[in-house]
């Protein structure tokens, strides 16, 4: 029994662990190949794909085989003792040696390339070009698959990104502070209306931004708010307040009483309980909300195109007009795609500690 | 230092009476221990007391001052509590700092206090740890800790000993005793273990429903209980009771309890008089019921006829688990009695010890006739 119990759970780690490779084989995959265009030269970008750069088999040109004027090439043809027709040898005939011949161009350029499958390693042609060209705002020159050299305007992702923190930073605190401040007077102080208010707080999750959008621009453009950080942040934190009171306050209110009491007892008032206790011991909880409302905000479209617009473009929208004004340079693209993926990965790695404690903590104490 | 008065005080809950009219004087310098199943009051009239929890009549006096409106940091008093309630996330030192620093108290004079508490507790060596880090002993010494440096007219002590293991228990329970000498402080101690209370309390409140029961010290709690409640609740195993009345044969006086008959001992018959005729339950303690070869010399004993039901042996005494007619109840014997299950057997009971309740005017809480 005992070993059919441990061979039983060895062959459910082995699937859970199979299951969970392939899963982030089709996640990372994909993830690879942008990283790595982004570094790729774009010549090369508009002529292979990024797999070229890992050592690889590949037909290489050892050879070029030059037809004398006395041969009619519209008849068969005899090459290293192989006779084949113009349309044969276009297609390309193999060798038994493994060399596989192959017409260049048309019929009057009479000649054939003879190429070899040979072991390609690794290709180090990389470059911080497309980085640079896609955070800069300048005018920018590339080369496309035949070499020709391309003028365009830069996005200027480098003051997007700017704007996305300016966007971010304070729409994360803003909210969080204030969510705090709520979720413990709803969890631990006694004020008439204490359930009411909170449950409207609560009901107003259901309430999908999308509709909000349009009076609030309506307002905004009467106060000369829109287009501003401040209008933004406002909205952000407007958008964000009720999950965070309600996240917060379920946090805050697994506090034991005896240690708020303790604190009363020891002569603080509630502002010095908030301070000293409350915040310090929700940190998990704050992290874990901080973490969602600044990703939220990093990857906003929608709340930024319609109360900052052109002005102040953050990066989200600076990452879709490239995609509208120059949708073939891939080189650009994954670089640019990277750049604004940079900053949410930093902070989810380096946070994510909290993100899975903190999102346990509301619902399981411990 | 200072007395705490407990003036018709009413607590309630919406509909739900948590004191009634409670009127108790505890005096300076006073171990009361606050005792009660769980739900009785207690901890509610300990919070009332600390202004964690608003009274609804009644006033609640610190020495002179009404503190029924009083903020609890101001009431000078401090408080222990059953889980600790350390801070989780500050050492040991800033947990016991953390009262003094809010009262702007000078540095040296903060690191001296806490210091001195630290060793009169011997937690000297934890004070850079944190709360996590520390054993249930240590947490409650801490907790202790806190309490004390604040050196506060009243300590409250809220069922602190609850959370320890029963070895730890009787080890801090000597050192909360050691502390009230040492302090010279009111101390008012809620438990629901009668053991800490009969062991620390200068005086005991049994507090029952709401309603404070008797107020008396340990021994006369043990001997004279006012009434069933506290006859009950205190002592363990807790006391007989049979329901029986009180006749007369001839010159004697004797209470019938059905299947067996006790004689009033001479020096009570008086008090008894009035009650001849009457239903009474009759009390007796498992250690007034002896083995009759065992039994001290100088008792006024009675002998009844037992079954024995079950033995408990427990080494220094034996607990027998005795029938009589519809009777069930519990002897404390001498440890060299030998009896087997189911045996007959000849029990004296100490009618010098003997309670009588008189169930015709309280029938929910009898009143002890003495």
């Amino acid at each position: 029994m005992a070993t059919s119990a441990k061979s039983q759970k060895r062959s459910q780690q082995f699937w859970t662990n199979f299951i969970l490779i392939i899963i982030s084989i089709i996640w990372l995959v994909p993830i690879l190949g942008i990283l790595i265009t982004s570094f790729r030269p774009s010549q090369e970008v508009f002529t292979s794909g990024w797999w070229t750069i890992l050592p690889h088999k590949e037909n290489i040109e050892v050879d070029r085989i030059s037809i004398a004027d006395s041969v009619d090439v519209d008849g068969p043809i005899t090459i290293e003792g192989i006779t084949a027709t113009f349309d044969e040898w276009r297609t390309g005939i193999e060798l038994d040696d493994g060399r596989f011949i192959q017409w260049y161009g048309n019929k009057r350029n009479r000649e054939l390339v003879v190429y070899d499958e040979q072991w390609v390693g690794f290709n180090t042609d990389l470059t911080l070009k497309n980085y640079s060209d896609v955070i800069g705002g300048k005018t920018i020159t590339y080369k496309d698959g035949q070499g020709n050299t391309i003028t365009r305007y830069g996005n200027n992702l480098g003051g997007a990104f700017l704007n996305s923190l300016a966007v971010s930073i304070p729409g994360t605190i803003i909210p969080i502070l204030i969510a705090a401040f709520a979720a413990f007077g709803f969890a631990w102080l006694n004020f008439p209306g204490r359930n009411i208010l909170f449950t409207i707080i609560v009901a107003l999750l259901v309430v999908p931004l999308q509709i909000a959008l349009v009076p609030i621009l309506q307002d905004y453009v009467r106060m000369g708010l829109n287009g501003t950080f401040l209008g933004i942040w406002l909205a952000h934190a407007g958008f964000g307040l009720p999950l965070a009171t309600y996240l917060l306050f379920n946090y805050i209110s697994t506090i034991p009483r005896e240690i708020l009491e303790s604190a009363y007892i020891d002569g603080a008032s509630n502002f010095t309980i908030f301070t000293r206790l409350i915040l310090p011991l929700s940190v998990p909880a704050l992290a874990s909300f901080a973490i969602f409302q600044f990703l939220w905000l990093w990857n906003d479209y929608l709340v930024a195109l319609v109360f900052l617009g052109e002005k102040n473009k953050t990066v989200t929208i600076a990452v879709a007009e490239l995609v509208g004004e120059k949708g073939q340079d891939w080189q650009l693209m994954t670089s640019a795609a990277f750049v604004s993926m940079i900053l949410p990965l930093v902070v989810f790695l380096s946070l994510q500690r909290y993100f899975v404690r903190g999102l346990m903590a509301g619902s399981v104490k411990g | 230092m200072a007395s705490v008065t407990y003036d018709h005080v009413w607590k309630k809950f919406g509909d739900f009476v948590a004191l009634n009219d409670v009127n108790l004087d505890i005096e300076d310098r006073e171990f009361l221990v606050l005792v009660g199943p769980s739900g009785c009051g207690k901890t509610t009239a300990l919070r009332c007391l600390a202004g964690l929890e608003d009274i609804t009549d009644g006033e609640v006096r610190i020495g002179d001052q009404v503190v029924n409106d009083v903020a609890p940091k101001d009431r000078d008093i401090a408080m222990v509590f059953q889980s600790y309630a350390l801070y989780p996330h500050m050492t040991v030192y800033d947990n016991m700092a953390f009262g003094l620093k809010l009262r702007k108290l000078p540095k040296e004079e903060i690191q001296k206090r806490v210091e001195d508490a630290a060793e009169i507790l011997g937690i000297g060596q934890l004070l850079q740890r944190k709360p996590r880090e520390l054993s249930g002993g240590q947490r409650q010494r801490v907790a202790l800790g806190r309490a004390i440096v604040r050196e506060p007219k009243v300590f409250l002590f809220d069922e602190p000993l609850s959370n320890l293991d029963a070895k730890l228990r009787v080890q801090t329970r000597a050192q909360i005793s050691k502390l009230h000498q040492r302090l010279n402080t009111t101390f008012i101690y809620v438990t629901h273990d009668q053991t800490e209370a009969m062991t620390m309390a200068t005086r005991i409140a049994v507090i029952n429903k709401g309603i404070l029961q008797q107020v008396d010290t340990p021994q006369q709690l043990y001997d004279y209980p006012d009434n069933m409640f506290v006859a009950g609740f205190i002592g363990s195993p807790s006391m007989n009771f049979f329901n029986g009345k009180f006749t007369k044969e001839g010159d004697e006086m004797i209470v019938d309890l059905g299947s067996f008959k006790v004689k009033v001992p001479e020096n009570r018959k008086e008090l008894y008089e009035r009650l001849v005729g009457q239903e009474i339950i009759f009390g007796i303690r498992p250690e007034d019921i002896h083995n009759p070869e065992y039994a001290p010399p100088s008792i006024i004993a009675e002998e009844v006829e037992v079954d024995v039901d079950v033995t408990e042996l427990m080494g220094n005494e034996i607990f027998l688990y005795l029938v009589s007619g519809d009777h069930n109840f519990v002897a404390r014997v001498d440890p060299r009695t030998r009896v087997e299950m189911g045996d007959k057997i000849t029990v004296t009971f100490n009618m010098d010890n003997m309670h009588i309740f008189d169930p015709v005017a309280d029938p929910d809480n009898p009143v002890a006739i003495r």
